[in-house]
């Protein structure tokens, strides 16, 4: 009854179909690299992915797509097939689909996803499947040991008491000009970066002669700032600096502006660094200091700024944006040396030389450490202030104009 | 009949057990994942199937596994940080339970959500200010398929546990309660007592699958750990099985984790959208759970029969 010669016909057609498919797939698996990523699309995560990490990856294969693909040892380019899953900003999910791409999929090539958090949860996967992991978007004074215990793992973006030192560097000189007292208020989200920062920022302010006349810890989440912002204000700090979050951050510079706060010095965290941050300082942004920084000047850095605006409609953020773009670079470059290769890739990312978006980049022990610390607004662009003696480096403005 | 069901879970189960060796990691992936969800979903319904009350505190206790395991995987063995995650879950449930299993209806599941942010938030507290870390890593030599193994197992006595309970005084007591608590009061069933004991057994093994699932996650915060996505797909699973039936959570389970699953492979934009409709269409097509649908399309197709006979 089921077999009629219609419905074996259809059957015919159809494995016809499937096997046809599945040869194309097969040869044209053979003419692309395949690259994976598992980023969140949905949930806490996205704005952060949606920001650095995805318009980046997606800048990039374009890029690369567009100049013929990848070139491998021979010279031969092939095109960048990409496979991409939602991790729904569940660690449990992005396990799941890094195990899909890596034994279901079978990608050449694994990028990691945004946030420390993600990039540890698939730290052991990576490893055991032999991928080298490029994790740009991960702050952690613990990668260190992560390199050693995970050999092709790289680590780029510093940790907490990196950026806290920068911070301090940067105010000590100001003090030892004369420009602030020694009094500094500061605020922190309580939350894992939050935290990271403040640790590193309270011996490092005692031993530059700092006074903490102010330090309190805020739940993630709060959006009144004002009682704050009031006794930071009583406090006599000429140095407000709040390690904070997006959300948070720009609730106080609104309300600092409201308020007629205006300290000399004006630092807040994650998200200073944002594109949109003019605009939410009311066009009033120069002097504010932030997280990050870039060489402004650079013409990479300016023709990069140029191309992810054209192509993905907004600028990139002026930390982790660019260093996300120039991994893949060095990604890139990494293949055209020494191919596919798991471990012959590793090699090369971990000893090799690479000329990228951010300049001439060679990584120390898996990480990199040649990064900026410390950014402030100045003439409609973030600029890099710290380290003070690294090429590209700009003059900080202290006091900060009033908003 | 009611004596194959129990032979035929056993071979099902050690089918089960046996499946890691023929499957890629991806498959021990979605195994894992779909074997979390039966547990959480059956042991859910073991509290909250028969009496009713809606508890969204699932990742409360889930959260608290994973926890502990992080806070204590250095310092104690393994077979003893899940000890300890047992008892801390049925101390919470024993606390919160006095406190709170005399609310009814709507306070009941607005308590229970909130109890997910209150202890997220006293972790947190805790963290910045008495130990300054937040963020705690699991460094723990257990593979994916162990940690299928031990799922599985929490997910067999689960379900052995229901079964039990159903058959047992208790489960006729749950029951009464969740039809009518003045009629289950008025028949001599202690009340406090029977919710109690149903909300620290469902309470354990939540906090169990825990502690089981986090050395997957090796980086754990209560950011990360205290998902409120869980409990609302927990809900939602045993309500598409059935809330009250033996299997029903598990026959929930599965399907939605292998839906959830494809969408987000192939729809990663817009999954959520469908995400929505579908629960909005279990809620309005399935009341009751897929299982009585079936008994009702049964019932109605016997029905006509022995009206014309």
């Amino acid at each position: 009854m089921i077999n009629t010669p219609r419905l074996r016909a259809l059957k015919r057609a159809v494995l016809g179909t499937a096997l046809a498919l599945g040869s194309a797939s097969i040869l044209a698996a053979a003419d692309t690299v395949t690259i994976g990523y598992a980023v969140a699309r949905t949930g806490a995560n996205a704005t952060g992915a949606g920001i650095t990490t995805i318009p980046n990856y997606e800048l990039w294969v374009k890029d690369v797509n567009a100049a013929g693909g990848l070139t491998l040892p021979d010279g031969s380019q092939r095109m960048i097939e990409v496979v991409e899953y939602d991790n729904r900003s569940s660690n449990e999910d992005l396990v799941r689909a890094i195990e899909r791409l890596a034994s279901q999929d079978k990608v050449d090539l694994i990028l990691p996803p945004w946030g420390t958090g993600g990039n540890l949860a698939v730290a052991p996967l990576f490893a055991r499947f032999g991928y080298p992991q490029l994790a740009v978007t991960a702050v952690t004074d613990k990668a260190p040991d992560f390199a050693k215990r995970w050999d092709r793992s790289f680590w780029m973006l510093g940790g907490g008491h990196d950026y806290a030192a920068g911070l301090v560097d940067t105010l000590k000189a100001a003090h030892e000009a004369g420009t602030i007292n020694n009094k500094v208020a500061v605020v922190s989200v309580a939350d894992g970066f939050g935290i990271d920062l403040i640790k590193g920022a309270r011996p490092a302010f005692k031993e530059a002669g700092f006074d903490l006349v102010y330090d309190e810890s805020y739940p993630l989440g709060t959006s009144d700032f004002a009682a704050i912002l009031s006794e930071a204000q009583g406090s006599g700090a000429d140095s407000f600096v709040a390690f904070s979050y997006p959300p948070g951050s720009f609730g106080m510079v609104k309300t600092a502006q409201s308020m007629g706060y205006n300290p000399p010095v004006f630092y807040i965290g994650v998200g200073g660094a944002f594109p949109i941050f003019p605009k939410i300082a009311d066009g009033k942004p120069t002097g504010v200091m932030a997280i990050g920084g870039g060489d402004a000047d650079s013409p990479a850095i300016q023709d990069y700024f140029a191309r992810h605006t054209e192509v993905i409609g907004t600028p990139p953020d002026s930390w982790a944006s660019a260093i996300t773009y120039a991994s893949l670079q060095m990604l890139a470059q990494a293949v055209e040396r020494v191919g596919l290769d798991h471990e012959a890739l590793a090699q090369e990312i971990s000893t090799g030389t690479f000329d990228t978006v951010i300049g001439t980049v060679k990584l120390e022990d898996n990480q990199l450490r040649d990064l900026w610390w410390t950014g402030q607004w100045q003439d409609g662009a973030f600029r890099a202030v710290n380290p003070a003696d690294k090429a590209g480096a700009s003059v900080p403005v202290i006091p900060k104009p009033e908003w | 009949m009611l004596k194959v069901v129990p032979f035929l879970a056993l071979i099902a189960l050690i089918v089960l057990a046996a499946v890691p060796f023929a499957v890629s990691d991806y498959g021990l992936g979605l195994l894992i994942g779909a074997v979390t969800y039966v547990t959480l979903a059956s042991a859910w319904a073991l509290f909250s199937g028969h009496t009713r009350y809606i508890s969204l505190a699932t990742v409360a206790f889930y959260g608290t596994g994973a926890y502990t395991v992080a806070v204590l995987n250095e310092v104690l063995p393994y077979w003893a940080v899940l000890a300890v995650a047992a008892l801390i879950g049925g101390a919470m449930a024993l606390v919160v339970g006095l406190a709170t299993l005399r609310l009814a209806g709507v306070y009941f599941v607005i308590f229970t959500f909130g109890l997910a942010e209150l202890v997220r938030q006293l972790i947190t507290w805790y963290e910045v200010n008495v130990t300054g870390t937040l963020g705690r890593y699991i460094f723990l030599d257990i593979t994916a398929r162990g940690i299928y193994w031990q799922m599985l197992g929490l997910a067999a006595v689960t379900i052995a546990l229901t079964a039990y309970i159903q058959r047992s005084r208790l489960g006729l007591a749950l029951k009464v309660i969740g039809d009518d608590e003045v009629v289950a009061a008025h028949s001599g069933i202690h009340l406090a007592r029977t919710k109690l004991v149903a909300f620290a057994a469902s309470a354990v093994i939540l906090t169990l699958a825990g502690a089981i699932a986090s050395p997957r996650w090796v980086y754990v915060e209560p950011a990360i750990v205290f998902n409120p996505t869980v409990s609302f797909l927990t809900v939602i699973m045993a309500l598409l099985g059935g809330a009250n039936r033996l299997w029903g959570p598990a026959l929930g389970a599965v399907p939605l984790f292998l839906i959830f699953e494809f969408l987000s492979a192939h729809f990663p934009d817009t999954y959520s959208i469908f995400l929505g409709l579908l629960f909005i269409g279990v809620v309005f097509a399935l009341p009751d759970g897929v299982l009585a649908g079936l008994d009702k399309l049964k019932a109605k197709r016997t029905q006509p029969k022995e009206r014309t006979a």
